[in-house]
């Protein structure tokens, strides 16, 4: 089959590969119909993730028909159209039965890497490194599900893909952290980033009893998308302080909670995002905290911090003294799929949500290299490119 | 060692209780926690079984190992790990307990046979494609709590261990908690089975017993060994 495989920075490549095949019971076959690139796709294209190895397969949010089932799945049949969440979870553990799939305990075979590095083991993520797991990813024509008796969400027929893709991981990501933000009646909620992830997370936050959305962002196209249809205000930091525009709009108080929807290749300006960008290149820091820094100084007194873009190790020079004497609270991780994507789906059946918006290009798989390169460097207006395989 | 210390005199309380409520548990008290410390699981766990002579038995044994380690022979590989499994004692009791079922989660085993109730013969996979024997007995086993073991006399490694199940808090399963040492023997033999845990033993049984885990909970072990790749 045809897959998009990492061959180093800023290279990807569309090469053969062996088709997958059932590994375990539990194991499905899915063809892809379509595969987005998800912003945190990104940050493996730059070679910013660590355990990324040459020949990885990459990709996690996807949609497609089973073909191929093992014999421990019973609930999915051969030519069921399906949803798949881009965490792994088991069902079983601790984690997955409280609902917080994205912390299982058993889906990551490799889990001996991030143990040393975070203490502790996490789900694993199609096409996102070996400290999460290795599992190949998604950008390709078939993918092997494991634990596909859980968590997968079969959806009807008579719906295009571009309605129903986002719920394997751009929606609920949003939501999600809509959800950290504990939003109560009267909240102005400023979300940083308006790609994909942050336009959910604005239009969640106003289902959530927000009454006033923020988008911060410096692409004029992402800002109008955000004004148009998460009918959010908006700052372009560029052109204004975003700080202060924020307290400018809401009374000197600053927002209640603000959200992260940019993750570890965050854009500042001036001195202190040459000092990230350098540092970051010189290996001396994983991660560019511009937006965590700014969220942490720009939130009201007690307000929530809410960070769905992705960090993965060392960020430098946070200000914690402004989080603590502020009493901030800080909540964050991974999105939990399987928890929302029900809802979100009866949401979309029901006419409240059409998240086909975001789409700016649909490409075959083969032009992925072109797709990356438009969508890191913004160029064409690009904010999610879907890949048809 | 990473935790058990029988120190009374250590200022890490919580340590100390961990201890005495399982060091009680096994019923040896203090010597289990002395061979423990001392380098000698498998004379402690020997002398508990045996029920007498228990002193001497943890404090000479360890004595030679200490004159070993001395002149750089034979240094002992001792592992252990704890982790939690969300199912009940009594589940994960039963499957330990047919030594039969190891190797399906611990890949440095290739094979167990089960003689008797007390004895069993372990194969263990060594570089090389070599493989190294032995015949092990239970040293103790109480229902759904606890089972020792060691090898008996003349086995190519002389190795012991035990695994112990302990109800978690609140409902989050069963604390499983396994301890095993290996002694290599000298001469030909000796730097093959130093290599049965790889480079690095701890992170070796980390992983066996993960894999427990998924079995025990998930039902099958999680891979990514077949899948495809661009690798050349």
């Amino acid at each position: 089959m045809k897959a998009v495989c990492w061959n180093g920075a800023n290279d990807v490549r569309v090469q053969s590969v062996p088709d997958p095949t059932i590994l375990n019971p539990r194991d499905a076959i899915i063809k892809i119909t379509s595969t987005a690139i998800c912003g945190s796709d990104l940050h493996i294209y730059g070679g910013y993730i660590p355990t990324v190895q040459q020949g990885d397969i990459i990709g996690h949010e996807f949609m497609g028909e089973v073909v191929e089932v093992g014999k421990g799945v019973n609930n999915l049949k051969i030519g069921d159209r399906v949803v798949v969440p881009s965490t792994i979870g088991c069902g079983n553990c601790n984690y997955c039965q409280r609902d917080m799939w994205s912390l299982c305990d058993n889906s990551n075979p490799k889990g001996w890497i991030q143990e040393k590095l975070f203490g502790n083991i996490t789900s694993a993520i199609y096409g996102y490194s070996h400290m999460l797991g290795g599992y190949a990813g998604a950008q390709a024509e078939y993918i092997r599900v494991p634990f596909a008796d859980v968590g997968v969400v079969k959806v009807p027929p008579d719906l295009p893909d571009e309605m129903l893709l986002f719920i394997s991981d751009a929606i609920p990501t949003g939501y999600m952290g809509a959800e950290l933000c504990d939003i109560q009646p009267g909240d102005t909620v400023a979300v940083w980033g308006c790609g994909a992830v942050g336009q959910f997370a604005m239009i969640s936050a106003y289902m959530m009893g927000a009454e006033k959305v923020i988008g911060i962002d410096r692409f004029p196209e992402r800002l109008e998308m955000a004004k148009k249809f998460a009918k959010a205000e908006v700052i372009n930091y560029e052109e204004v302080n975003a700080g202060e525009a924020l307290k400018e709009m809401t009374g000197g108080r600053g927002p209640d909670a603000c959200i992260d929807a940019v993750g570890l290749e965050a854009h500042g300006v001036g001195l202190e995002d040459f000092y990230d960008q350098t540092k970051q290149k010189l290996r001396l820091e994983t991660d560019r905290p511009h937006v965590l820094r700014e969220m942490m100084v720009a939130c009201r007194k007690g307000g929530t911090l809410s960070i769905m873009g992705v960090y993965g190790g060392f960020v430098d020079k946070i200000p914690l003294g402004a989080a603590f004497n502020k009493g901030l609270t800080f909540r964050m991780g991974q999105m939990h799929g399987q928890k929302y994507m029900h809802s979100l789906l009866q949401m979309i059946l029901d006419g409240k949500l059409d998240p086909s918006f975001v789409v700016t290009h649909q490409l075959p798989l083969e032009q992925a290299p072109h797709a990356y390169h438009i969508f890191q460097q913004k160029k064409d207006n690009c904010i999610k490119v879907v890949l048809k395989p | 060692m990473t935790s058990t210390s029988g120190d009374k005199s250590s200022t890490n309380q919580p340590e100390a209780s961990e201890v005495e409520r399982w060091a009680s548990l096994i019923g040896g008290g203090a010597m289990v926690l002395m061979g423990l410390r001392q380098g000698s699981l498998r004379g402690a766990l020997t002398a508990l079984a045996g029920g007498g002579l228990v002193y001497q038995g943890a404090t000479k044994q360890s004595t030679i190992q200490k004159a070993q380690e001395a002149i750089g022979l034979n240094q002992p590989i001792k592992v252990e790990k704890t982790v939690t499994i969300n199912k009940s004692a009594e589940e994960l009791y039963r499957f330990w307990h047919d030594f039969e079922n190891l190797p399906t989660f611990m890949k440095h085993l290739k094979s167990v046979k089960v003689y008797d109730e007390k004895r069993s013969h372990w194969i263990a996979n060594a570089p090389l494609d070599n493989t190294v024997e032995w015949d092990a007995d239970i040293l103790e086993d109480r229902e759904n709590e606890f089972i020792s073991w060691a090898s008996v006399e003349g086995a190519d490694v002389d190795n012991s261990g035990f695994v112990r199940f302990k109800k978690a808090p609140g409902d989050r399963g069963t604390e499983v908690k396994v301890v095993l040492e290996y002694n290599p023997p000298g001469g030909a033999l000796a730097a093959t089975v130093a290599k049965l845990f790889g480079e690095e033993p701890e992170q070796q049984i980390g992983d066996e017993l993960r894999r427990f885990k998924m079995l025990m909970e998930a039902g099958e072990i999680a891979t990514t060994e077949g899948q495809p790749s661009g690798r050349k």
